[in-house]
């Protein structure tokens, strides 16, 4: 209970409270969330600029781990994979 | 012409080894990744790698084709790197506080938030920030970071991710929340802090 009064008040915003706005942040990234509570998530934003500025950076961060690595396959891994599969394998 | 994954895997039920290399090579790329994105160890990723395919042969014989053959797979290839991660004394258990993922309030009054979205992307993915976004991914609880690699990094549906998890869809929306936040939250710590350290590079400058 003391956590959520804590949590509610992290922002001092009318309307919808930061807290109910936060919980529902990734169905509204995804595109996802009901068309009524996306509006009233829009405009919570137009009036707290904390609030966009943390569904900015949340979006940023989903959009950077897509690039942040990508490990190629190294080759030897590759023919070390294909020996132990047919040694492993072929007769199993 | 691109034999099907079904048409490979009848194949092989019918003994046709060719046919079993041709589904490992058209997926090996893919598991390896996830497994060095889970394990973050080269040597731990090529175990995994391994152990994910001799368990796609030794099953395949049983695969009905309930789920799609790639879902399956995936499904082994996670829980190769998750069997891996139990073996480590050193992994996090479970996630932080929501709480501690949340702007917080200073003395009544609302902390400044810095947006760091419009710094320029060489910057957003320097090899430091790599570095830093693997270090952070590797600090969410192994279950979390599962369902955040193939929902987020792999591009999986939601439904995808929880028959390769095991898990409902609805525990797949609530992790990789959670995860999000959690992972928001560390780069935002990071990036407020390289840019104190430009700020403070450019006054010793001027």
């Amino acid at each position: 209970m003391e956590k959520d009064e804590k949590t509610t008040q992290v922002f001092a915003c009318k309307g919808m409270a930061c807290k109910e706005m936060l919980e529902k942040l990734s169905e509204y990234i995804d595109g996802e969330l009901d068309p009524k509570l996306c509006e009233d998530l829009e405009k919570h934003m137009s009036d707290c600029n904390p609030c966009l500025i943390f569904v900015n950076t949340l979006k940023k961060t989903i959009s950077l781990f897509k690039y942040a690595s990508s490990e190629p396959l190294p080759k030897e891994v590759h023919l070390r994979l294909h020996d132990y599969l047919k040694k492993n394998c072929q007769g199993c | 012409m691109d034999l099907s994954d079904q048409v490979l895997v009848d194949k092989v039920k019918g003994g046709d080894y060719q046919a079993f290399e041709s589904l490992v090579t058209r997926y090996e790329s893919k598991v390896y990744r996830l497994a060095i994105r889970m394990l973050r160890n080269p040597q731990d990723a090529e175990d995994a790698l391994q152990e994910t395919f001799i368990q796609v042969y030794r099953g395949l014989p049983g695969f009905e084709g309930r789920s799609a053959f790639s879902t399956w797979l995936f499904r082994l290839a996670t829980n190769a790197c998750l069997m891996k991660i139990r073996h480590r004394a050193t992994e996090p258990s479970k996630l932080l506080p929501l709480e501690d993922y949340l702007p917080r309030q200073e003395q009544g009054e609302i902390p400044q938030m810095v947006d760091w979205t419009d710094r320029p992307e060489d910057a957003l993915l320097s090899k430091e920030s790599r570095e830093k976004m693997m270090e952070a991914l590797e600090k969410l609880p192994p279950e979390y970071r599962a369902v955040f690699i193939l929902r987020d990094m792999e591009g999986f549906s939601n439904a995808e991710t929880g028959q390769s998890l095991g898990i409902s869809v609805a525990a797949v929306k609530s992790r990789l929340h959670r995860a999000r936040l959690a992972l928001r939250g560390m780069l935002s710590d990071y990036f407020e802090r390289r840019g104190e350290l430009r700020v403070h590079e450019s006054s010793l400058e001027a």
